[in-house]
């Protein structure tokens, strides 16, 4: 290939997505009830909110809210599994109409995606043993702390961090819950549902809680500009809200109800 | 939505990818000599060893060449604390490149062996050399010139396959690009990165051992 025709095929690959995108624009909620087909990235890492249960299938508040918007839609579920690392790339990249996967809202989320409104309760902390003083970001100099990079754990901790935190970042929660049980980090930034699952299968390591990282309700993720199918599904989970659905779901997988979420 | 690319976003982020670099060519570096050493080891046990040895040389290659890396390096980080050993992510990755490149270059360095022609080996007896001068100086060096070529390769595939270190988070390279597209959600950028860089670092070493290895490694 000489390196003018390697510059001319690089760049029609190049704009070859571009197009593909542009065909795409704005009507997602067309295709969707066209195909008949939702698909929902959801986590498989942090119960209660995604699991795998003993049958191998994905369950939890997320999948069930994926199923229940499905529902509303009148159209199939089909579930991907996603990771805290690529489930806002599995948005952009259209493998995924709507991203259900204990997502959280910040600026910087901000600008690549949209965000509904919240369907569900989140808080983030750093937990770690019993035997350990941790009470203030000072007391974390000198020590190791697992987080899983791209959740907004890693982050939180990253502002708080006092120089001298050694922060290990693995690829997904069961990465930094392995290593904390592993004992090869020392504490670990995590949300509250997966601390509470992990302890109560592991009280032989005698965890607690230690610094609040963040409170931060879960909202569901569509791609940028994506506003027919935005708010369409604000309009689901206004009325889920109102209907009592989203807080029988929260009773069943949170054993709390579902609180005053920011719209 | 249009995509467009924005590379400065992850260039701007360089001195972690500096750092991933300088990580992998520090893992692979150690895992390269210390597993190639291994490998030879392991060789000349698989030929000349003792029964027992012979056995137990085996089955650590056959256990290796027949699991997956990732698996390996997972036994290390997460099982092995189980009976107390803790290794630190950079200890046990490279660790598990050694182990993994020694079982595959045994391989390869014992097939190099085993064409030797008999007559230099009887050549070399009849000269009166002792078994290990034999191995030494007139099998070893014609062998790895034979088989240099795969071993090279074979090295540079451990290189490769230590991305999977940033899984147990030794920050090496595609830990860094890996970081900085979940801070920046520029997937498509970094990732293009972390592949031209591999792909700069695999030649450079080919070119690199290729060189190298008639002139320090198996000399004339």
């Amino acid at each position: 290939m000489t390196p003018r025709t390697f510059l001319r095929t690089a760049a029609v690959l190049t704009l070859v997505p571009l197009f593909a995108a542009v065909a795409h624009a704005q009507n997602a909620l067309d295709d969707i009830v066209a195909k008949k087909l939702l698909v929902v990235a959801i986590p498989t890492d942090s119960a209660p909110y995604g699991f795998v249960g003993t049958d191998l299938k994905p369950q939890g508040l997320d999948i069930d809210t994926a199923e229940l918007i499905g529902a509303k839609l009148g159209v199939k579920v089909e579930l991907v599994p996603v990771t805290s690392a690529n489930r806002i790339p599995y948005l952009q990249t259209k493998k995924a109409d709507l991203v259900i996967s204990t997502l959280g809202k910040n600026p910087e989320r901000e600008k690549v995606i949209d965000f509904t409104i919240a369907y569900s309760p989140f808080f983030q902390a750093i937990f770690g043993p019993k035997t350990l003083v941790v009470k203030t970001p000072a007391d974390l100099v000198g020590k190791t702390i697992g987080v899983t990079r791209g959740a907004m754990e890693d982050q939180e901790v990253g502002k708080i961090a006092p120089p001298g935190l050694d922060i290990k970042r693995f690829e997904d929660m069961n990465g930094t819950v392995s290593a904390y049980a592993a004992g090869q980090v020392q504490l670990m930034g995590v949300g509250a549902s997966v601390a509470g699952n992990f302890m109560a299968k592991n009280p032989q390591v005698s965890t607690e809680f230690k610094i609040l990282l963040k409170e931060s309700p879960n909202y569901i993720g569509v791609a940028k500009g994506e506003d027919k199918l935005r708010l369409k599904v604000n309009e689901i989970i206004g009325a889920a809200k109102a209907s009592g659905e989203l807080n029988k779901l929260a009773l069943k997988w949170l054993g709390r109800p579902l609180g005053d979420l920011p719209s | 939505m249009i995509i467009t690319f924005d590379f400065p976003a992850v260039l701007a982020e360089w001195p972690l990818l500096a750092k991933g670099v300088a990580a992998t060519i520090g893992l692979t570096a150690v895992s390269a000599s210390v597993g190639v050493t291994l490998g030879v080891a392991c060789a000349w046990a698989r030929q000349h060893g003792a029964a027992w040895l012979r056995t137990l040389v085996g089955a650590y290659v056959e256990l290796i060449r027949n699991t997956p890396f990732i698996v390996q390096l997972f036994f290390l980080f997460f099982g092995l604390p189980g009976i107390g050993i803790k290794l630190s992510p950079e200890v046990a990755s490279v660790l598990a490149m050694v182990v993994n490149l020694g079982a595959y270059a045994a391989e390869i360095v014992r097939a190099g062996i085993a064409t030797t022609p008999r007559g230099q080996i009887e050549a070399a007896q009849s000269l009166a050399l002792t078994d290990m001068q034999v191995f030494t100086r007139v099998v070893l060096p014609p062998a790895l010139q034979r088989v240099w070529p795969a071993l090279v390769s074979q090295i540079i595939i451990v290189m490769l396959g230590s991305a999977v270190c940033g899984q147990i988070s030794t920050p090496e390279l595609s830990y860094a690009a890996n970081l900085i597209q979940s801070r920046n959600f520029r997937a498509f950028e970094s990732f293009i990165v972390a592949t031209l860089v591999y792909l700069a670092l695999a030649m450079l070493l080919r070119r690199l051992l290729t060189w190298a290895g008639p002139r320090f490694i198996f000399g004339r």
